[in-house]
Parts: structure tokens; sequence; C-alpha cells
């Protein structure tokens, strides 16, 4: 065997392993954060999760209500308040009339505001996983998810 | 001459921190809003280090997410490290006078829910600076 064949093998075992794992998540699709006041603001507090994982709605409600954001105050300046509402909405996960699977089963009434409540996310990260999070540490929360994955916030989620 | 030299040296080193002109200026103002030529560091470090009420009830002091020792990390509720409060530990620390004033709206309202004085918050920076 040439190490040529041998290079075709291991891309063909390593896509046959990975595809199904990716095409099997019905979470959303998720990249880097492209805007620097966004991925500024948005980290000083918690990862900058990115605009991907919430639809339109979820952003501007959360945007507009980031005096009481989930109980801490989270106030801009109304400048870069609306900047990056701008970014949040122009790449949500419903951008452009998409419709991913993983909001389907959500009526368009509710707004979802918690990742971690979505049901793509407790079927990934399931109960024993979840309880057994809360007691390190060094996770100290779901939301940190930096926490197991270390790449979380250049949109590398595929390393468990 | 030398002598001099050698008592100015001390001088330097018994500065707690070294002088900075954006952090001088942000100081400067919270004096002229509160209408003070000086603050006190005592004030300022039982402000900061006590517990207070009227905010949110996991975060009912400073020390809550900075911890007591000013030079260590501390910590968000969302498990996030904050770099050391003390000006000694982080030179960096008050020099933009726009990032200064965002958290101090935004951490008296968590911890004390209501905004800050600008005598307090001067005592509080002064703390801070000495640490």
């Amino acid at each position: 065997m040439t190490l040529w064949n041998n290079v075709k093998l291991a891309a063909i075992i390593i896509t046959v392993a990975v595809l199904p794992q990716n095409a099997a998540a019905d979470g959303p699709g998720i990249g880097k954060i492209t805007n620097a006041l966004t991925a500024e603001e948005c980290s000083a507090c918690h990862m900058a999760y990115q605009p991907g994982f919430l639809p339109i709605r979820s952003w501007r409600k959360i945007m507009s209500t980031l005096p009481d954001h989930f109980g801490e105050d989270a106030s801009l300046s109304e400048a870069d308040r609306t900047k990056i509402e701008k970014y949040l909405v122009r790449n949500a996960a419903d951008r452009n009339g998409r419709n991913p699977r993983f909001l389907r089963r959500i009526p368009a009434s509710e707004v979802p505001l918690r990742i971690t409540e979505f049901r793509w996310f407790t079927h990934e990260h399931g109960t024993r996983l979840r309880n057994w999070a809360a007691r390190q540490p060094e996770i100290g929360t779901l939301s940190n998810c930096q926490g197991c994955h270390r790449g979380a916030d250049r949109g590398w989620f595929d390393d468990d | 001459m030398k002598i001099l030299f050698i008592a100015l040296s001390g001088l330097i080193v018994a500065q707690p921190t070294a002088a900075n002109p954006a952090r001088d200026a942000i100081l400067k103002s919270f004096a002229s809003e509160a209408g003070v030529s000086s603050f006190s560091a005592a004030a300022g470090k039982e402000f900061f280090q006590g517990t207070h009420q009227g905010g949110k009830p996991e975060s009912p002091s400073c020390t809550s997410c900075h911890t007591k020792n000013l030079r260590n990390q501390g910590r968000t509720r969302v498990g996030k490290v904050i770099e050391p409060m003390a000006v000694s530990a982080n030179p960096n620390r008050f020099t933009d006078p726009e990032k200064v004033a965002k958290w101090f709206r935004r951490n008296c309202n968590t911890v004390l829910g209501r905004e800050c004085s600008a005598a307090e918050k001067g005592n509080i920076l002064t703390y801070l600076m000495s640490q």
C-alpha cells in the first residue's frame, strides 16, 4: 500500500466517523463571532454565544432587556446596543428566512431565551452529564461552554 | 544631591501604585462631581468588602465576584475569570473612563439595586488604587 492510499483510507475513516454525528446533531450550525464589538461586550461575563444559537425574536428580546439580563445589569450605551443587536439579528438562526430543524417545534409566539433549555441541548447533554457538570467547580454552570468545549468561542463544539 | 536622589527613590517606592494620568483624571472627575477634594480608602474598603441590601440576593457584596483579596482573580456568576481589581496587580485597571462608568453603573445596580454616588465611586477607586 502506498502512502497516498493510506492517506485516502484515513480520510475515509475520519469522514465516516465524523459525518453521521454531525448529521445526527439537530443543533444549530455555529461559527465564530466576526464582529469585534459583539465579541468583546458579550464575552465580558460569559462566553459570547454565537448568534446562530437563537432566532431573531430572541436576540431582539435579549437586547431590549439588558438592564435585567438573567438577573444581572448588563446595560450598554444605546450606540453599542444597536450595533450589537444588528449583528446578532443579521446572523441569527432564522436569518434570511431560514428554518433550522432545532427551531421548528417552537411556536412563533414563544421567545426562547436560554440556549440550555432547547431540546437539542438537553438531548446532547443528558441528565447525568448535566448533574456531573454542575458539581465541577471548574465548570460551575452549563452556561460555561468552555468548561468542557475548549474551542467553543471559535465555534468548535465537536470535541466531546 | 545624592541624599536628595535617595530621598526621591524612597518616595517613588513608597507610592502604592504608579501614577497614571487617565486614572487620575477619572478620580478628579468623581471629586468635582461629589464636591470634595479627596477620598477615603478606608471608606472605600468598608463599602467594597461590606454586605449590601437592595440588589440581587446572589451578589450582596462586591466580593461575591471579585473575592476579598483584590490581588486575586475573581469569577462571574457564570464562571468566567475576572482579572484582579488591585491596580498593583493589574496596572491597566481604571484607565478607560467609559469602561469605569459602565461597570460602576452595572455592578452598583446588581449589588445595591441603585447607582453609586460620585463620593462612593471615588472612595472605592481610591481603595482599589491603594491595593
